[in-house]
């Protein structure tokens, strides 16, 4: 039976992208760090492999480009809902042209394209919170109102509210959904206020799961057909803190992921894949 | 045009004549078509739309303007020769497009034309629906039930809509497939004027159930290969999405009419503008925006970004004045103040249009039963409300519908035929045997599993300029303009969730004002301190003292409902299928927290979603809405609680663990007069026996362990709505209003270490206003401010003072929705007495309370239960069956709080249990 915005988790297909050598310098950040690029492409290596092999989605690895030093945050040059690929248009001058591969991409899945033309208009997908239910947009750095806009007008059955990001790079930077109606916040204080002020927004009731970190509250929630519910979340070794809350879910699959290189130019784990889902309607 | 059929000039004289004589309110240029056009020059044009679309076949109806036709004329012929009865001819535009004329006489009200309207549709769930009409600027305006037709169509013919008004968040709750299937109708209009928009994927969904229900399945025979092309779906209807509408029928073989008009329905409530009616606005800085109103309150947008949302229960006032809409909020997380914020609408009508919408849409999904008009000779502010059914009502009402499944047509409807070749040919479909019956077994399911829906328990008070109401009467004999000039500004108050009716002639005293504020805090302490706080939290304990789970390690993380004080509304309003219909006020809230202690109780075992979605709803559930006596400052009594039977018990049996005392206030509302003191009296003894039995089981006392339980009782009959307060006085003594608070001091008798909390409890139902429940009056003692900071510290405020170390415990379960009334009328308190009854190890007093308020009587139980014992009592058994027993015994009342407290001398060895 046909039915809309069924099913919240379900994926098929992930699309990635390779970790170019210029990401250990290059790279954009918040706050200076060195990358070590062996220990990011092992990470990323496994990050791949669990999609692949763990979970069984058909992965479409897009090969690194050099002059996009950011591209393997594929996360912010699409936003996927259903059968619509919105193709953004990134907040950072240098990363433009990462949606060129994503499109094609995503083209070749066979997904509603619809572009973000409009010049004044910026949108990172990292700042972009699909609950299942309606999308929260941040207001941020990379994201502005008009990106907002178009989002909306792309995904139109779906309410859309923004939110201010205060602190951090992307909304997603401090929450990320954990479950159907679950959302993992950070506890920090503009975290907070982002989470209360999504619950203000919004005519649906979430749950809200605090980690003591807000870069562990982006995990990557999935409802796999043979797999049940799957969490993907950060480590003991970098939030021995948080991860104890994850450690709570008894009956998902959790997953930990290491992330401590990339997470230094600002990528968490939701950044590294566009997820898919081609089997409509389950 | 005015349109009076069968009349003659001597008739319309005497009808002026009568118009002129009757009133001043008349308007005798109302009947004057002349005159009605030249006012209509007079009038400015039209400045802004109440909504973004407008409806073709309004349109096409006002280009008729003048045409009259009396086909299909089913009502009553014209009454020549009775001079006395102007008959007037309207038309009425159906949700399928198709026109229905009928006369009504001219001086009926709105409501008549209303009823003839959903007779000729067959229609019983009619509360959804309205009729609308286009003013002088072609605005859409809903026609009033209660006032007459004439002076709401000033000018033009007596041309009308129907539509539907409220619409269901789920409706798959509506009893009749009839009524869904012109909910259908409406938001297939909807969709393709789009009003609603929706994405491709959505329009192809909606598209195929739309065919399905029309047409029947798939047959390429039958309909030929472009049979889609018939219909619309979509503001622009495109190839490719009619073949995929098409792909998508094919695979819905035998699927029946009313099958596809749940599913299409299903996937139409989803969608973030289902039921939401914008208005045209600017903010204060004069930026562009829309105004929705909708079921769960008023959303802001600009463009198509929600950028703010108050759900009913933030908003405490709305009003508008001139061109101005208001609404005052409740003070956020970090104010202490209310805020008011002011919209700038296109035009005094569209201002005074919006606030009715609000007024409406609060009353039907909040309220349990709309407000009564104030009878009061002087109130300031309109006397304008929602006198229909709330959803609650109709709800009730519906579940009674016992007929047979009205057979009906679903005609292809005109308006989506892009060719005129199948008019005249509507297609039938013939399933409504095989519909009745798969339908009525769901239907059964539906209605008895009450789910959620918005609450609808606070109340609603509007004040009203009565100088204003007068001219609004008066303006009948004026132009809409003088009117407009008059009758400027009304408002309306929502004094609910336990907060202040700020009407600008009664200001709230100051303390309650205060209470507001701090519960406020309360309530934001709450949302803080959770989370955060790296060790135990409130969730953790909860979590990790249920007994249903072992080790702590195994808990599932601490998940919190992330609730805003707004999300209080968020609790169903339940339909107390047992009680009468005519008991309006009958309708229970019951709500009740889990006992929270840090070892010992918990919320029910979650899963990793934390709150367990509680389908425990029982049969009867309890909505109602409380009217409570302002002049008890008890601030208890002033909260409404709602929760099923169910969770009830599920609470108190997690409560059962924590092996304290327990202070227990419940409170029982709305008890039909009629044998009340009886009832209380049972309900009593029950209590006590109860707790005798389980001292006796538990074995001998011990320790200083206090336990109450407070019932207050309510009720309330339908005739004392006209009884004066001062005629009721007479019968009883008076005593002290604040029971509750005598008992709690002698709880507290020698704290010296303190440990003190309140939590407040989770619900099992994912839905359920966590956060009213969250909202505890800590220390009952004074209901004061001063209660607040002890609340506040869920995260155990520990005060140590070791020398005997006593603990103390108190924990509130009440409804965080204060019930104060808007008119804030203290009630008129008619007795009061107290019964004390001893045993062994419980004493219980009684206290009961008659008040009469704004008519109504009210009758509260309060019922105090102090055990003492040095054993383990389970006082939480006791109270968990004296629980149940009461709503077995007395389905008419609810309980509203329950204060557990308790003190245990600690001694060393034991450490803290």
């Amino acid at each position: 039976m046909a039915g809309l915005m069924a099913g919240f988790g379900c994926y098929t297909h992930a699309v990635v992208r390779g970790i170019p050598r210029s990401l250990a310098k290059e790279a954009l950040r918040i706050s200076q760090a060195d990358v070590d690029s062996t220990k990011a492409q092992r990470e990323y290596d496994d990050y791949v492999q669990v999609l692949r092999t763990t979970l069984g989605l058909e992965v479409v690895e897009l090969p690194a480009d050099e002059t996009l030093p950011d591209c393997v945050f594929v996360e912010d040059a699409a936003v996927v809902c259903g059968d619509t690929a919105l193709i953004t248009r990134p907040g950072a001058e240098s990363r433009r042209r990462e949606t060129e591969a994503m499109k094609g991409a995503l083209k070749d899945l066979n997904l509603n394209i619809v572009e973000m033309t409009d010049e004044n208009a910026t949108l990172d997908g990292g700042d972009v919170l699909f609950t299942g239910r309606e999308f929260f947009v941040g207001l941020s750095k990379r994201t502005n109102q008009r990106g907002a806009e178009i989002l909306a007008d792309a995904f139109k059955d779906y309410a859309v509210s923004t939110v201010p990001v205060l602190e951090g790079l992307h909304l997603k930077s401090f929450c990320s959904m954990g479950g159907p109606g679950l959302i993992v916040i950070g506890s920090s204080e503009p975290a907070q206020k982002a989470v209360k002020i999504m619950q203000q927004m919004s005519d649906h009731r979430y749950d809200k799961l605090t980690v003591p970190d807000d870069l562990a509250a982006n995990c990557i929630y999935m409802n796999l057909p043979n797999k049940g519910q799957v969490l993907l979340h950060c480590t003991g070794e970098d939030y021995p803190e948080s991860v104890k809350v994850f450690d709570k879910f008894k009956d998902h699959l959790l997953i930990p992921v290491s992330n401590s290189e990339k997470v230094k130019v600002d990528g968490a784990l939701t950044c590294c894949s566009v997820l898919i889902n081609k089997k409509p309607n389950n | 045009m005015t349109t009076e059929s069968g009349s003659d000039s001597e008739a319309k004289q005497q009808q002026q004549r009568e118009e002129s004589t009757e009133a001043p309110k008349e308007n005798p240029k109302a009947a004057e078509p002349a005159s009605s056009q030249s006012q209509l020059e007079q009038l400015p044009a039209a400045v802004g739309h109440s909504t973004p679309a407008r409806k073709e076949q309004e349109t096409q109806e006002e280009d008729q303007e003048s045409r009259q036709s009396s086909s299909s004329r089913l009502s009553r012929s014209p009454l020549k020769g009775v001079k006395s009865v102007k008959i007037m001819q309207c038309k009425v535009t159906l949700l399928d497009g198709s026109d229905y004329t009928l006369n009504v006489e001219k001086r009926v009200k709105g409501h008549v034309l209303f009823d003839k309207v959903c007779d000729h549709l067959n229609l019983l769930e009619k509360d959804y629906f309205g009729i609308t009409y286009r003013d002088v600027e072609k605005q859409k305006n809903w026609l009033d039930p209660n006032k007459d037709l004439k002076k709401q169509i000033r000018t033009g013919p007596w041309n009308f809509a129907f539509n539907v008004k409220f619409y269901p968040p789920d409706p798959a709750q509506l009893t009749e497939d009839i009524t869904r299937y012109y909910l259908c109708l409406q938001l297939r209009d909807d969709v393709v004027s789009g009003r609603l928009p929706c994405s491709f994927a959505t329009h192809t969904v909606l598209g195929s159930y739309t065919v399905q229900s029309e047409l029947g399945d798939y047959d390429p025979e039958e309909l030929g290969s472009d049979y889609i092309s018939e219909l619309r779906f979509a503001p622009n209807q495109t190839k490719e999405l009619e073949e995929k509408v098409m792909e998508l029928h094919k695979t819905y073989k035998g699927m029946t009419p009313a099958e596809a008009e749940m599913h299409f329905l299903e996937n139409a409530k989803k969608l973030s503008m289902y039921g939401v009616d914008l208005h045209h606005a600017k903010d204060s800085e004069g930026v562009e925006i829309m105004l929705g109103v909708c079921a769960s309150g008023l959303l802001i947008y600009r463009d198509r970004l929600r950028i703010n949302r108050f759900a009913w229960p933030k908003i405490l006032k709305i009003s508008y004045k001139r061109t101005n809409f208001y609404i005052k909020i409740r003070p956020g997380e970090f104010e202490q103040f209310e805020s008011t914020i002011g919209f700038k609408l296109p035009n005094h009508r569209a201002a005074k249009r919006l606030w009715k919408v609000c007024v409406e849409h609060h009353t039907f999904f909040r309220l349990v039963c709309p407000e009564v008009p104030p009878k009061k000779f002087i109130t300031l502010g309109s006397k304008f409300r929602y006198s229909g059914r709330t959803q609650a009502q109709t709800r009730r009402a519906s579940s009674q519908i016992i007929r047979p499944a009205p057979f009906f047509e679903r005609s292809a409807s005109k308006r989506y035929n892009m060719s005129r070749s199948l008019d005249g040919a509507p297609i039938t479909e013939n399933h409504e045997t095989l519909m009745k019956d798969s339908d009525s077994a769901a239907r059964g399911d539906i209605i008895t599993t009450v789910t959620t829906e918005k609450k609808a328990e606070e109340e609603k008070a509007e004040r009203e300029d009565a100088r204003a109401e007068t001219t609004e009467a008066a303006a009948g004999t004026t132009t809409p303009l003088r009117q407009e000039a008059k009758t400027d500004s009304e408002q309306t108050d929502f004094a609910f969730d336990g907060d202040i009716t700020a009407t600008e002639d009664t200001d709230p005293p100051t303390e309650m004002v205060k209470h507001q504020t701090n519960i406020s805090e309360l309530k934001r302490s709450f949302l803080e301190t959770d989370g955060g706080v790296p060790g135990l939290t409130e969730w953790e304990r909860r979590l990790s003292s249920s007994p249903a789970r072992s080790p702590r390690t195994d808990e599932p993380p601490m998940i919190e409902p992330l609730d805003l004080q707004d999300e209080e509304d968020e609790e169903p309003a339940r339909d107390e299928t047992k009680l009468e219909l005519k008991a309006t006020e009958a309708a229970e809230y019951l709500l009740n927290c889990a006992a929270d202690s840090p070892l010992a109780d918990g919320a029910p075992p979650t899963g990793p979603q934390g709150i367990s979605p509680s389908a425990t709803m029982d049969d009867d559930v309890f909505a109602a809405e409380e009217k409570t006596l302002e002049s008890q400052d008890d601030l208890s009594e002033k909260s409404v609680a709602k929760l099923s039977p169910g969770s009830v018990r599920e609470e108190v049996s997690q409560a059962i663990t924590d092996k304290r005392g327990t202070l227990i206030i419940l409170k029982e509302a709305e008890v039909e007069t009629e044998g009340k003191e009886e009832v209380e009296k049972l309900l009593m003894t029950k209590m006590e026996a109860l707790l005798e039995d389980a001292s006796q089981v538990k074995g001998s006392p011990k320790k200083a362990m206090a336990s109450w339980v407070s019932e207050v009782a309510r009720a309330e009959e339908s005739e004392a709505c006209r009884v004066l307060p001062e005629e009721m006085t007479k019968t009883f003594e008076q005593s002290k209003p604040d029971v509750a608070q005598i008992t709690l001091s002698e709880t507290a008798p020698l704290a010296v270490s303190t440990l003190g909390w309140v939590s407040s409890s989770v619900t099992s139902e994912k839905a359920s206003a966590d956060l009213e429940q969250k909202k505890l009056v800590a220390m009952e003692i004074d209901a004061a401010p001063e209660a607040c900071p002890h609340t506040e510290g869920e995260v155990v405020c520990t005060k140590e003072t070791p020398v005997v170390h006593t603990e103390t415990k108190t924990i509130t379960y009440e409804s965080a929705v204060s019930d104060m009334n808007g008119d804030a009328d203290p009630g008129v308190l008619l007795s009061a007495q107290t019964i004390t009854s001893e045993t062994n190890s419980t004493t219980t007093t009684t206290h009961i309370t008659k008040t009469v308020k704004g008519g109504i009587s009210e009758t509260r139980i309060e019922k105090r239960i102090v055990i003492t014992g040095d054993s383990e009592i389970d006082h939480d058994e006791a109270l968990a069956q004296a629980i149940k027993e009461a709503k077995e015994q007395h389905p008419d009342m609810s309980v509203t709080k329950v204060v557990v407290h308790k003190e245990t001398e600690i001694t060393p060895e034991e450490g803290e249990d």
